[in-house]
C-alpha cells in the first residue's frame, strides 16, 4: 500500500474526528459540571441534524424563501438555507436541552443519587431516538443528493469542499469556546463550578445559570455536529446513539473536564477508526473506540490532559 | 381458554428468564452499587455459549458439540463471568460512571462480534437448532413449554434462594457497607475492589445463565438479540420493581415484561403492518416514560429496598 492511501485514511479520520470532538466537548462539560455521564447527549446530535432537515424541507417547499435565500455557494453543496437551518437547529437543540433539564434532569439531580441521572439519561436517549423514528422512519435522509467532486492535492489526496468547511467550522467553534471560557464572566464561573461547586456557590456564582449555560453549549455543539454529519454523510435516527461510545472514549481519552482533551480525543478516535478500517476492515469500526477506552482506563484513567483526581 | 393458558406459560418462561437477569443486575446495582449498562452483552455471551456447546454440529459453523443443556448452562455462566472479570479489572477501581461507560462499550463490541463473526455466531442468520432440556421426552408443544417453565422456576428459585443467603451473609453486609461508604469499609480493612469484582462477576454470570436459558427456550439466537434495548428493559424492570430487593426484581420483571408484551400485541392489533417500525418505536417510548415516571415519583420502585439483616438478628 502506498503512502498516499495511508495519508488519505488519516485525513478522513481527522474529518470524522472533528465531529466526534464537537460531541465530546458536550460530554466532558456535562460530566465535569453536572457530574454525570450523559447517555442522552448523542440524541442532541441526532435531533440537531433532523431539526436542520426540517428547516431545509420548509425552505425547499416555499418559493419565496427559496428566492430569498438563493442557491449554494460554489464549490460547496450548501448555501444560506443550510446556515439558517443550522442556526435554527442550535436554538431548537438548546431549547430541548433546557426543557429536558427543567422537567427531568433537575429533579433527578435533586434525588442525590448520581446514578439516577445516568439511567434516566439512558432512558431519555432511547425515548428521544424513537421519537425521531416515529416522525421520520428509520431510513436514511440526505440534505442534498448531489455527489460532490473532491479536490485533489498533495500526493494524490482528496477532500471535498464540504469536508473543508466542516473542519473550518469545528476549529472556529473550538476557538470561540476557548475565548468564551477564558475571557467572559460566565466562562470563568463555569470553570469555577467545575473545580469546586460548593466554593463557587458561596462565592456568589449563580450555579443555576452555569448549569443552563452548560446545557446550551453542549446541545449547540452537538446540533452543529449533527448538521455536519448530515452534510457530509447522511442522517439516520441512530447516528447519535452510534456515536455515543466514540464520544465517551474521546472524553475519557482526553481527560474528563478538559475541552482540548475532548478535541484531541475526538481526533485520535477518528484517525484510529479510519486506520482500523484499513487494517481490519469496516465491520469492527465501532469496537475501536472501546479498545482505546479500555487501554486508557487501564494505563492512564485520568486521560491524556486530565489532572489526577 | 387453552390458548390463553398456553400463552401464559410461554410468557412466564420469558418473564422469569428476564427475572433471572434482573436478579443478576440487582446483585450488582442493588447491593453493590455497580452500574452495568451492558447487561445485554453478558446475556448474549451466555446465549451463544449454549448455542455453540449444545446444538448439533452444522457445516461452516464453529462448535455444535451437542453437550447436555445443564453443562452448557454452567459454561454460559462461566463465559459471562469471565467477560465481567476482564472488564471489571480496569474499571472497578474508578468512579462508578466509568464502569457504566466501559460496560456500554463491551456490549456494543459484543454486538459487533455477534453481527460479524459468522463462523462463531451465524451473523444476522444467527444460530439455530438449540435444543431444550429433555427435548426427546417432552415433544408436544404445550407439555414442552410447561416442562421448560418448571425448569426455569427451579433455576430462578435456586438463584433467588442463593442470593438471599449471600446478601444476608457477612459477605453481603460488607458489600452494602462498601456501597454506602467505601472509606469507612476500607478503614475496617475490607478490600472494596475485590468485593466489587466478586459481585460484578457473579451478577454477570447470572445474566449469562439467563441468556443461556433464553437460547435454549427459543431455540435460536441471533444478532438481533444483542440490541441495547434489552439492557434498558432489564433496568426498567429493576427500577420499577425496586432495586436492593430480590422479590422486587422478579415482580418488576414480570410486570414490565407484561406491559411490553401487551403493548406490542395491542399495537400490532390496532396499527396496520406498514407501521411496524413506528409501533416498535412507540413501545420503547412507552417503557421509557414508565421509567421516567417511576424515577421521578417513586424512586424506590414498587417494593423498595428491604431491610436486610443477618439470620438471627431482628429488625425493630
Amino acid at each position: 500500500m502506498t503512502l498516499a492511501i495511508w495519508l488519505q485514511s488519516i485525513l478522513d479520520g481527522l474529518v470524522i474526528g472533528a465531529t466526534v470532538s464537537l460531541g465530546a466537548i458536550g460530554i466532558t462539560l456535562t460530566y465535569a459540571i453536572l457530574r454525570f455521564a450523559n447517555f442522552a447527549h448523542g440524541e442532541f446530535i441526532t435531533w440537531g441534524g433532523y431539526f436542520a432537515l426540517a428547516v431545509l424541507g420548509a425552505v425547499a417547499g416555499s418559493q419565496d424563501l427559496k428566492a430569498l435565500l438563493g442557491g449554494p455557494f460554489e464549490p460547496f453543496s450548501f448555501g444560506w438555507p443550510l446556515i439558517v437551518a443550522t442556526l435554527a437547529s442550535i436554538l431548537a437543540a438548546s431549547a430541548l436541552a433546557l426543557i429536558l433539564d427543567a422537567i427531568y434532569f433537575r429533579r433527578l439531580r435533586r434525588a442525590k443519587i448520581a446514578i439516577a441521572s445516568v439511567i434516566g439519561a439512558f432512558g431519555a436517549a432511547l425515548v428521544l431516538r424513537n421519537l425521531v423514528v416515529l416522525g421520520y422512519g428509520a431510513d436514511p435522509e440526505y440534505f442534498s443528493r448531489e455527489i460532490q467532486i473532491a479536490i485533489r492535492f498533495g500526493p494524490g489526496l482528496r477532500i471535498t469542499p464540504d469536508q473543508i468547511a466542516l473542519v473550518f467550522v469545528t476549529a472556529l467553534l473550538v476557538v470561540s469556546l476557548h475565548l468564551f471560557l477564558t475571557r467572559t464572566q460566565m466562562g470563568r464561573a463555569m470553570r469555577g463550578v467545575r473545580e469546586n461547586p460548593d466554593l463557587a456557590s458561596v462565592s456568589g456564582i449563580d450555579v443555576a445559570a452555569v448549569i443552563r449555560a452548560t446545557w446550551v453549549i453542549g446541545a449547540s455543539l452537538a446540533a452543529v455536529a449533527g448538521v455536519l454529519i448530515g452534510l457530509t454523510i447522511q442522517l439516520r435516527p441512530s447516528i447519535g446513539f452510534d456515536l455515543l461510545l466514540p464520544l465517551f472514549a474521546a472524553a475519557v481519552l482526553g481527560g474528563i473536564g478538559s475541552i482540548y482533551g475532548a478535541v484531541l480525543g475526538g481526533l485520535v478516535i477518528g484517525v484510529s477508526e479510519s486506520l482500523a478500517v484499513m487494517l481490519i476492515g469496516p465491520e469492527y469500526r465501532a469496537a475501536i473506540s472501546f479498545g482505546v477506552l479500555f487501554l486508557i482506563l487501564l494505563v492512564r484513567p485520568q486521560g491524556i490532559l486530565g489532572a489526577r483526581a | 381458554m387453552i390458548d390463553v393458558a398456553a400463552y401464559l406459560v410461554f410468557f412466564l418462561c420469558l418473564a422469569l428468564i428476564y427475572g433471572l437477569v434482573c436478579l443478576g443486575l440487582n446483585l450488582q446495582w442493588g447491593f453493590a452499587g455497580l452500574f452495568n449498562v451492558g447487561v445485554v452483552g453478558f446475556f448474549i455471551v451466555g446465549a451463544y455459549t449454549v448455542a455453540i456447546l449444545a446444538s448439533p454440529a452444522a457445516a461452516d459453523r464453529v462448535g455444535g458439540f451437542g453437550l447436555p443443556i445443564p453443562l452448557a448452562l454452567l459454561a454460559a455462566m462461566a463465559a459471562a463471568g469471565l467477560v465481567a472479570f476482564v472488564v471489571g479489572i480496569p474499571t472497578l477501581r474508578l468512579r462508578e460512571d466509568y464502569l457504566a461507560i466501559a460496560t456500554f462499550g463491551i456490549a456494543v463490541t459484543i454486538q459487533l462480534v455477534a453481527l460479524n463473526w459468522e463462523t462463531l455466531t451465524g451473523g444476522t442468520h444467527g444460530r439455530v437448532s438449540i435444543p431444550r432440556p429433555l427435548a426427546s421426552v417432552f415433544v408436544d408443544r404445550v407439555n414442552a413449554n410447561l416442562f421448560f417453565l418448571a425448569v426455569t422456576l427451579a433455576v430462578v428459585g435456586t438463584a433467588d434462594w442463593a442470593l438471599e443467603r449471600m446478601v444476608r451473609s457477612p459477605w453481603g453486609r460488607v458489600l452494602r457497607a462498601i456501597r454506602e461508604d467505601e472509606t469507612a469499609a476500607g478503614a475496617l480493612g475490607k478490600n472494596a475492589f475485590a468485593y466489587r469484582l466478586q459481585a460484578f462477576v457473579i451478577g454477570s454470570a447470572l445474566m449469562g445463565l439467563g441468556g443461556g436459558l433464553y437460547a435454549s427456550f427459543i431455540g435460536y439466537v441471533g444478532a438481533d438479540d444483542a440490541l441495547p434495548t434489552l439492557t434498558f428493559q432489564i433496568w426498567v424492570m429493576l427500577i420499577v420493581g425496586g432495586s436492593g430487593n430480590n422479590k422486587g426484581a422478579l415482580i418488576g420483571a414480570v410486570s414490565v415484561w407484561g406491559l411490553w408484551s401487551f403493548s406490542g400485541w395491542f399495537m400490532a392489533a390496532v396499527l396496520p403492518s406498514a407501521f411496524a417500525v413506528r409501533a416498535g418505536a412507540l413501545q420503547v417510548i412507552l417503557i421509557g416514560l414508565v421509567l421516567a415516571t417511576v424515577l421521578l415519583l417513586r424512586p424506590k420502585g414498587l417494593v423498595g429496598e428491604e431491610a436486610v439483616v443477618s439470620r438471627g438478628a431482628r429488625v425493630e
